[in-house]
């Protein structure tokens, strides 16, 4: 069955024209390499260093991306991650090409896993990922459907 | 203590990171499971490890782990320490178990970088 399925845990706000963008890039990932899981998130990181976010803001954000290239890199064909930085926030969506997410209550769950051996032996796969992402940003979304893909959307707001 | 007493108390030797070794160090965090150490892990503190895969080195640099500690004789693959090297994280190889690595640096004055976790926000 093709459904939608969309859980807003807070409410997301758009980002006002009138702010300057400090940055704004996108990232590809390759699905099933985990070769390159987490060379996204090393990016953004440097990249968020050199604009001189805080170190925590840095962290966080990094910790976000790289749960979500996570889950790109084991579940889906590829993604793409879009990072906008401006003068009060970080943002970062991914999209993904995958199977998509049939029930994202459940998958929202702390310990609920689909993870194969594969995705196990990194160190990831316990259920854990949309947890941490969720925890370590301001705001959260999540939509997906499934046979299309998934669509994070993270906001950490910088003092 | 520094980075070269971690190295004495576990008999460990340093895969990677020699010219790293007056790294002050005084927190630490062990598992095996990134998401975990992603969880909870706090920036400065040392590694702890039996995962042995790029995923190590990509976890400490997101987190800016001060260096990891591979624990029960494990070896890192080549992809590893080349990873390591570029982005500048010691590793050092012990035979010691994770409990006995934990409580030999305990010992010595390396407390957790937490000691529990909160848990009242889980649903």
């Amino acid at each position: 069955m093709q459904k939608e399925s969309s859980v807003a845990y807070k409410k997301l706000t758009p980002v006002g024209e009138a702010n300057h963008n400090l940055y704004s890039g996108t990232f590809h990932i390759e699905g099933g390499n985990f070769n390159s899981a987490g060379m996204v998130s090393t990016s953004i990181k440097s990249i968020l260093k050199e604009l001189g976010i805080p170190g925590d803001i840095v962290r966080r954000a990094a910790i976000v991306s790289y749960e979500a290239e996570i889950n790109v890199v084991s579940y889906a064909k590829k993604g793409l991650v879009t990072l906008l930085v401006d003068a009060g926030s970080v943002n970062i969506e991914v999209k993904d090409e995958g199977p998509g997410i049939p029930n994202i209550e459940l998958a929202m769950q702390e310990g609920y896993s689909t993870a194969d051996q594969r995705i196990r032996e990194m160190g990831f796969g316990a259920g854990m990922g949309l947890c941490n992402i969720k925890n370590y940003s301001d705001l959260f979304h999540i939509e997906s459907e499934v046979g299309k893909g998934t669509h994070l959307k993270m906001i950490i707001y910088t003092p | 203590m520094k980075l070269r007493d971690v190295r004495d108390i576990l008999d460990a030797e340093v895969i990677v990171g020699e010219d790293n070794l007056d790294l002050e160090v005084q927190t630490a965090f062990g598992a095996d499971l990134m998401s975990d150490v992603l969880a909870f892990a706090k920036s400065g503190s040392l590694l702890l490890t039996g995962l042995t895969n790029t995923q190590v080195i990509r976890t400490a640099n997101v987190l800016d782990i001060a260096a990891i500690i591979l624990v029960r004789g494990k070896r890192p693959s080549t992809e590893t320490i080349a990873l390591a090297k570029e982005l500048k994280i010691p590793i050092l190889a012990t035979k010691y178990i994770l409990f006995e690595t934990a409580g030999r640096l305990y010992a010595k004055g390396i407390v957790g970088c937490l000691q529990k976790v909160d848990t009242s926000g889980r649903s």
